[in-house]
């Protein structure tokens, strides 16, 4: 079904997130902003759910903890167990005080490059992506909200305008999207 | 939204607006190169293409060309490594600790302070990689089964841990630093206007788009990886400081060496982050991003962090004094009184005396005096390792193999080598890439940048600062202190709204009831003319006067900020109001 998608410019994050604030307590569904730096608080105000990509670190962490330890104590203990100087290694637990740094790094390889990669996976950012920001001036010093004219059936075009004028926009533009 | 103090010194001059971050940054970038650039950059490709010819002579012809002998088998190279590692440890240091700590001056050095960082972590693996001998079988390293029994490497070896440490050091620090410059291509590639750019920053900047999720998502992977980054600086430097630790050696076999070593790198690390960063803000015209203040923080750092190496050595000497064993004792003896004493005492003034000046206000906050400590410290740092592990080697158990290093031809040529190639690196990185991270500079602005700070209750609901649509000057800053730059200079229009603003505020008085302002201690007769210029004349005026009124003041005379609130102008004038009346 096509759409019609709204796109309201600001050129300050406070006036956006006041206006935000004011269209969505009108019952105004924001579908999107795009902005140039993080802009604290819209989330909430929007609707946006906090990531959860700070508990896949930790279980991509855990991984290579994992890893780490199974890796080290079939190559140290089972495999070859390495007799340096006299002293044997019988046992992992009795070994574990020099596993530690390797197995330290290795967890934080595995949790940074986890996250990393699943962070590009999920926010759409690869090599060779198109951009999908509506104005090329939001990556410099503009704001832009989105609203999708499905999302807001009980407004009209012109009562939705009327609302974003009030909110202190400086520019508009609309865009049918299939 | 997040308050600073008002006493805090702004952390962006000027009155600058969003768009002009942008422009400052990506000037630079989107210009032709300056013949210095090329200059420079042909120095340190001539310097850098030496070292890898002394590299490749190396391979060629064996480990042998070094001025290694049967005594000395560690000496040049790896000092170098540790020398390098220990800078490219300012950069991760500056973005995850101090992000951890939410210190906002990071913002404008962390970006290049990482790229430093990982230049210079790569000179470093390249030591080890050459010092193998056989560079081709470099992968022995790994545990990877082979052809020769399944004899793995040895885990329980220091040597093992720094091959794990560096290289999830580098990787994870390269990942971080492209995470955040993610936001900031994209910057660039919606700017670029001709398509070979265009196309190269798309590719970069992988179609990052600004949405409120993404951003959401940034912001806790930086966290994140900043939390990640944190021990993990810590673990590199503490297990290259195994490498030594652990041997049996008498100078090298003590338990302060982890700390000892991090500090070091710390220090070092700064120290060439002010190098390049007193360079970069000049040539880059970033003054107002990285000025007097974000210097003397980071030389707060090298005071501080010096202080600690400085407590180290003089710990070592007690310990190897106090612990009865004579090898150590005389170990230290000989560091000091040696063949090699101008090494160890060059390497005591350098990094124990030259930090300590930066006790002193002026010399912290001097730009020149600055740059020159950068580099003492910075050769300071490098004399420490040679001495930890030359003079410790040269004199072993055995007096009849007692030894002195000398480095060949090919052991200084592959050192200039590394600092000419860094220098490539570095440049390019400086030509190529945004230089400041734009939107963490950005959302700074309105809590640290110098026209919102001055005029703090007005700009809430108003979407123009003070004086966004006025061009102001460039403010030449070089060598004066932040309070001198924060005159900038107003338009006469907004000179006399303000002026207007602020009488109608405290009320208007005449020439002729005039009072002597003189009386009141802060004002002297230049000031007393600027007051009954604006329109300031009586004791009842001034005693009206609020916070509001002072910034407004400030704004004005563009004099000692904060001056009149800390004299405490208005009670003053009550004061002498009352007397006048008695």
């Amino acid at each position: 079904m096509a759409d019609k998608v709204i796109y309201a410019m600001y050129d300050d994050d406070d006036v956006l997130k006041d206006g935000a604030k004011k269209l969505v307590s009108k019952g105004v569904k924001v579908a999107e902003v795009f902005s140039p730096f993080p802009i604290h608080g819209i989330d909430p105000i929007i609707g946006v759910k906090n990531t959860r990509l700070g508990i896949m670190a930790f279980l991509y962490g855990l991984t290579g903890l994992t890893l780490a330890t199974i890796g080290m104590r079939y190559f140290m203990i089972v495999d070859w167990p390495m007799n340096i100087g006299g002293k044997p290694n019988f046992s992992y637990m009795e070994n574990i005080l020099s596993f530690i740094p390797i197995t330290f790094e290795f967890t934080v390889l595995c949790a940074a490059h986890g996250m990393a990669v699943t962070y590009l996976l999920v926010n759409k950012t690869l090599p060779g992506m198109p951009a999908q920001n509506p104005d090329p001036r939001t990556t410099d010093d503009k704001f832009v909200m989105e609203f999708r004219m499905s999302e807001n059936s009980s407004f009209s075009e012109n009562e939705l305008e009327e609302m974003l004028k009030e909110t202190g926009m400086i520019e508009m533009d609309q865009k049918e999207v299939h | 939204m997040h308050k600073e103090a008002a006493i805090r010194e702004p952390l962006i001059l000027g009155h600058k607006t969003y768009h002009d971050i942008t422009e400052d940054v990506c000037r630079p970038i989107e210009d032709k190169a300056p013949k210095t650039w090329y200059i420079l950059f042909a120095i340190a490709l001539i310097i850098g293409l030496y070292g890898v010819g002394c590299i490749l002579y190396l391979l060629g012809t064996g480990v042998g060309v070094w001025g290694l002998n049967k005594t000395i088998g560690w000496a040049w190279d790896i000092t170098n490594f540790v020398w390098w590692v220990g800078i490219g440890h300012a950069g991760t240091l500056i973005s995850a600790v101090l992000l951890l700590f939410r210190q906002k001056w990071r913002m404008a050095i962390n970006r290049s302070a990482e790229a430093m960082t990982i230049f210079a972590v790569f000179m470093a693996g390249m030591f080890p990689l050459i010092h193998m001998g056989r560079l081709w079988l470099g992968y022995w390293v790994l545990p990877l089964p082979n052809q020769f029994g399944s004899l793995w490497v040895n885990f329980n070896s220091p040597l093992l841990w720094d091959v794990f440490a560096i290289s999830t050091y580098l990787s994870v620090g390269l990942v971080f630093w492209y995470i955040g410059l993610i936001p900031d291509f994209a910057t660039i590639r919606d700017r670029a206007k001709k398509p070979v750019p265009k196309k190269m920053y798309t590719m970069l900047a992988f179609g990052w788009s600004g949405k409120a999720k993404q951003w959401n998502r940034f912001e806790l992977v930086s966290l994140v990886l900043a939390g990640l980054a944190t021990p993990l600086v810590f673990s590199v430097h503490s297990i290259v400081s195994f490498d030594f630790a652990t041997s049996v050696i008498p100078g090298w076999h003590t338990t302060i060496f982890p700390p000892y070593f991090v500090a070091g790198a710390v220090f070092s690390g700064f120290a060439m982050v002010q190098t390049l960063m007193l360079i970069m803000r000049k040539a880059m015209g970033l003054e107002a991003y990285i000025h007097t203040k974000h210097v003397e923080y980071m030389n707060i750092v090298i005071m501080v962090t010096g202080s600690i190496v400085g407590t180290a050595y003089i710990t070592e000497l007690f310990i190897s004094w106090y612990s009865g064993v004579e090898y150590e004792g005389y170990a230290f003896m000989n560091r000091a009184t040696g063949p090699y004493w101008w090494a160890y005492w060059s390497m005591m003034t350098c990094n124990v005396v030259s930090p300590q000046l930066m006790w002193f206000k002026k010399l912290r906050r001097s730009l020149v005096f600055t740059f020159i400590i950068s580099i003492v410290v910075n050769i300071g740092m490098w004399f420490e390792r040679y001495v930890i592990i030359v003079t410790s080697l040269h004199r072993d158990y055995l007096p009849s193999s007692w030894s002195m290093h000398y480095p060949s031809a090919i052991d200084i040529g592959v050192y200039l080598g590394t600092i000419g190639l860094f220098f490539v690196f570095f440049l390019l990185f400086a030509r190529f890439f945004p230089v400041l991270a734009l939107n963490e500079v950005k959302t700074i602005l309105k809590s640290s940048g110098e026209s919102y700070k001055n005029a703090p209750d007005t700009h809430h609901h108003d979407p123009t600062p003070d004086a966004p649509a006025v061009e102001s000057p460039k403010v030449d800053m070089t060598k004066e202190s932040a309070k001198k730059e924060s005159k900038v200079k107003l338009s006469e229009e907004e000179i006399k709204e303000k002026a207007s603003a602020l009488i109608s505020k405290i009320g208007a008085g005449s020439a002729d009831s005039k009072d002597d302002l003189k009386v009141i201690s802060g004002v002297g007769p230049v000031l007393e003319g600027k007051l009954n210029e604006i329109g300031i004349f009586t004791y009842v005026q001034v005693s009206k006067m609020t916070k509001e009124e002072y910034d407004l003041l400030d704004q004005l005379t563009g004099s000692f900020p904060g001056r009149a609130e800390r004299d405490d102008w208005a009670g003053q004038a009550k004061e002498l109001m009352n007397k006048s009346n008695s």
